[in-house]
């Protein structure tokens, strides 16, 4: 069967089961059902701390067939995954589950543990290094689950993913399970990806390399969710979990696409007092940062707030008061973590509040302009971030496709070729988040907005921005790059890539080697 | 002055993803750079690169020059006789002398016509890094009529000088004012040496305020990040617009009027006012600010 964006997905797929294909990144809105939630209450009697992982695992009775999870906010310093999966291998368990939000290089061992069987099923946001590439080869026994940020949460909630055991990486925790991440050797700041997970899992461990005398405030994860603690001598490495100083580019062609981004928006009118604002780490999405912050300055504009992932250039313009808030659901780098510990404005939120798509409201839909990237963009502004030109898994939607249906102007930046390759092409290799929800997107030769939004392009026409359709884009790439050969893929399915209400939005089969 | 050229940007020649992005990055002109960037056993590649890149890329208008190598030297020829089949808009003649702008365009003349191009197409921008070329700039200009501008190359010239170079640039006040002054009598552009230091950008300004206070036109950057504050500086300021509007619509009542002279704001109007207000408008014009 066909999705209504034309991708081919069978109605049933071995290993997930039926397929429910996504209809438009909207019409799954009204009445939900969130699970109920079994869980052992505790004595007051009751001693958390115990001695070992292996102890924990024990007390929580894991069986072959648990589903186990685990967050990503230590990122590529997360030892926590590694430490826990060794435990269960000696303990001879099969067939896990792994609920992790993101896969980095560090998870490299998970590779292994796949091939043997221990681990057959991954569901995650985003999967990048050693365990995509196996995944894309088919080492994986089910096909991986692929969700967005949001989704992941609404998975959780409404029982899509029914986790036995949650693992919390704590960089503080006290001895009754208070959980925080501002402070410790390992403080990685904001906690959010972690809170469905405790809240909805039927254990929950707190693992910590910095244990305090109860109780630790402030509290981001509390004791009503903590089944058991364990110490540690080390949750991860603090040069992996963030980086130093998050760096706008010097690139003069990421700085042409960022200041012309800057114009755009400038003209969208959007950039008013109570403006809200998102924008990823990388160098040309500082760049924008940058370039709306000098628009806000000259313009006076008090800014209501910017959200995401935080970096520390994001902090210092909270810090200059261009934003009254932020919204933070994890930290980029230490500023961040700094300002989330010592500034009540800056304000954790969970992963559900930040882009579940069936609660009451996500943070999300209070913004006003969101800065994407892609891998590749196709003629009906599907944008694909979850595989590479040659069909290899090297990331995944996390808030992605959340963002870019909240924001009322959701604007893709990227260069017009990378690697020699037009990145608009006719289909993207995998569909990460649908057109519909992406208004326009800006190269450094070019500016295509989505024909569906005709009030942004009258508004532009106005401007010398260089407007042009997506096709004219692609033709001026194709000029210079020629049209690459498509790629043959096996029909094996090695991922599914569910939208952000749990639908069907595309698959992502094997590789030839 | 058809084309604004405040800004030219040089390319290294041997450097195919910032040949690819040159016509995007927002200078007037380009300058492909086959000599001092490149070096000796480059030079063939860089050739053929050069070559291809004005044959297959668009550079969005942007004013297609190339250095080519000294004309003394076995590249340079060679450089001519190869880049002028694609048909740039300009060669750059380095540490110019007559004879050598007289070489390059007895050469393109010969392409010219084997090749069926409109004569006198592909231009000439002498660079002046020489004492001998500075003494004698008009010359240079004078001979050849493809010449449509002067390059001011400080480093070269204060090193033939046996001067230091400094950031604030007392050195090459005399080079400045002369090329100036001879390139405005000869109507060429006259274009100021690039300031090499990144990351000063205090100098920067001060070092482009100085080149305009003396006449020079435009400027050469060596980075895409200067160009955006070239612009700025010579672009002619809101003030001066408006002035020289007002110039021009005070001028076109006196016409009508059949007043000879007439006065604005209570202050006599001359021919010179007049000529200073109908260049601001035609540098506005061009730089798209009216």
């Amino acid at each position: 069967m066909k999705n209504i964006l034309g991708r081919e997905i069978p109605e049933y797929i071995q290993g997930y089961g039926a397929v429910k294909p996504f209809k438009g990144a909207y019409k799954s809105l009204g009445n939900v059902q969130k699970k109920s939630v079994k869980l052992h209450s505790a004595a007051p009697t009751q001693e958390k701390v115990l001695g070992s992982i292996k102890e924990a695992l024990e007390k929580c009775n894991i069986k072959d067939g648990a589903t186990i999870s685990f967050h990503h906010h230590l990122r590529n310093g997360d030892y926590v995954l590694n430490m826990v999966l060794e435990e269960i291998y000696k303990m001879g368990i099969k067939d896990l589950k792994i609920a992790v939000s993101s896969v980095f290089p560090i998870h490299e061992p998970l590779v292994d543990y796949m091939r043997n069987g221990m681990v057959t099923g991954i569901y995650a946001n985003y999967i990048s290094g050693p365990v995509a590439e196996a995944i894309s080869r088919g080492e994986l026994r089910s096909p991986a689950i692929m969700h967005t940020h949001g989704g992941r949460a609404r998975a959780i909630e409404s029982g899509d993913i029914e986790i036995d055991i949650a693992f919390i990486a704590a960089p503080t925790c006290d001895t009754y399970g208070n959980i925080n991440g501002v402070d410790g050797k390992s403080a990685c700041g904001a906690l959010g990806y972690a809170v469905p997970d405790a809240q909805y899992a039927e254990k929950t461990i707190a693992l910590t390399d910095n244990l305090v005398p109860y109780p630790a405030c402030p509290i981001e994860i509390s004791q009503e969710y903590t089944d058991y603690v364990v110490q540690v001598d080390s949750i991860g490495d603090i040069k992996g979990i963030v980086s130093g100083t998050t760096m706008i580019t010097k690139d003069p062609v990421g700085l042409k696409i960022a200041k012309m981004t800057s114009q755009l928006i400038g003209a969208s009118g959007l950039i008013r007092d109570g403006f809200s604002f998102q924008t990823g780490a990388g160098g040309t999405s500082l760049a924008v940062a940058a370039y709306v912050k000098e628009w806000m300055q000259r313009n006076n504009i008090k800014g209501s707030f910017a959200s995401g992932g935080i970096t520390g250039y994001i902090v210092k313009m909270f810090e200059e008061g261009l934003f009254e808030t932020l919204f933070d659901v994890q930290c980029f780098d230490l500023q961040a973590v700094e300002s989330y510990r010592n500034n009540k404005k800056h304000q954790g939120m969970s992963a559900s509040m930040y882009g579940n798509p069936h609660n009451k409201g996500a943070v999300v839909n209070n913004l006003d302009v969101m800065i994407l990237g892609a891998t590749e963009i196709d003629l009906d502004f599907n944008v694909n971030v979850t595989t590479g030109s040659s069909g290899v898994i090297m990331g995944g939607s996390g808030g992605h496709s959340d963002t870019a249906a909240g924001a009322k102007l959701a604007i893709v930046v990227t260069q017009l070729i990378k690697g020699r390759l037009s990145i608009v092409v006719d289909r993207v290799t995998t569909v990460t988040t649908p057109g519909e929800t992406i208004d326009v997107v800006v190269t450094e030769r070019g500016i295509a907005v989505n024909p569906l939004r005709k009030d942004l392009i009258e508004k532009l026409e106005k401007t010398d921005l260089p407007l042009m359709s997506i096709e004219e884009l692609k033709n001026m790439a194709e000029k210079m790059t020629g049209v690459p050969e498509k790629i043959e893929l096996d029909d094996k399915i090695v991922a599914v890539v569910e939208y952000r209400d749990g639908t069907v939005i595309d698959v992502v089969r094997k590789i030839r080697e | 002055m058809d084309r604004p050229r405040r800004t030219m940007l040089f390319i290294p020649g041997n450097n195919p993803s910032m040949l690819q992005n040159a016509g995007i990055l927002g200078a007037d002109s380009v300058i492909l750079d086959l000599e001092d960037a490149v070096s000796i056993t480059e030079k063939d590649s860089a050739r053929i690169l050069v070559k291809n890149a004005i044959e297959a890329l668009d550079f969005y208008g942007t004013e297609i020059v190339v250095r080519i190598n000294p004309l003394s030297s076995d590249f340079g020829i060679k450089d001519i006789e190869e880049i002028a089949l694609v048909e740039p808009d300009a060669l750059m003649v380095t540490k110019a002398t007559e004879e050598d702008v007289r070489k390059a365009c007895e050469l393109l003349t010969k392409i010219e016509e084997k090749e069926g191009f409109i004569p006198k197409s592909i231009k000439l921008f002498p660079l002046i890094e020489t004492a001998y070329g500075l003494e004698n700039v008009k010359e240079i200009i004078k001979a050849s009529d493809r010449v449509i501008g002067i390059l001011l190359g400080a480093e070269d010239l204060t090193a033939d000088l046996e001067i230091r170079r400094t950031a604030e640039g007392k050195e090459i006040f005399y080079a400045r004012s002369k090329i100036a002054v001879t390139c405005k009598a000869c109507k060429i552009d006259a274009i100021d040496t690039p300031f090499t230091d990144i990351n000063d950008g205090e100098g920067f300004i001060k070092d482009i305020n100085t080149a305009k206070s003396l006449g020079m036109t435009g400027k050469a950057a060596i980075n895409p990040r200067q160009i955006d504050t070239i612009h700025e500086i010579f672009a002619p300021s809101k003030e001066e617009i408006r002035y020289a509007k007002d110039v021009i619509k005070a001028m076109e009542e006196a016409q009508s009027q059949g007043k000879g002279v007439f006065s604005l704001n209570g202050k006599m109007v001359d021919a010179p006012i007049i000529t200073r207000a109908e260049n601001v408008l035609k540098k506005a014009r061009l730089a798209g600010l009216v």
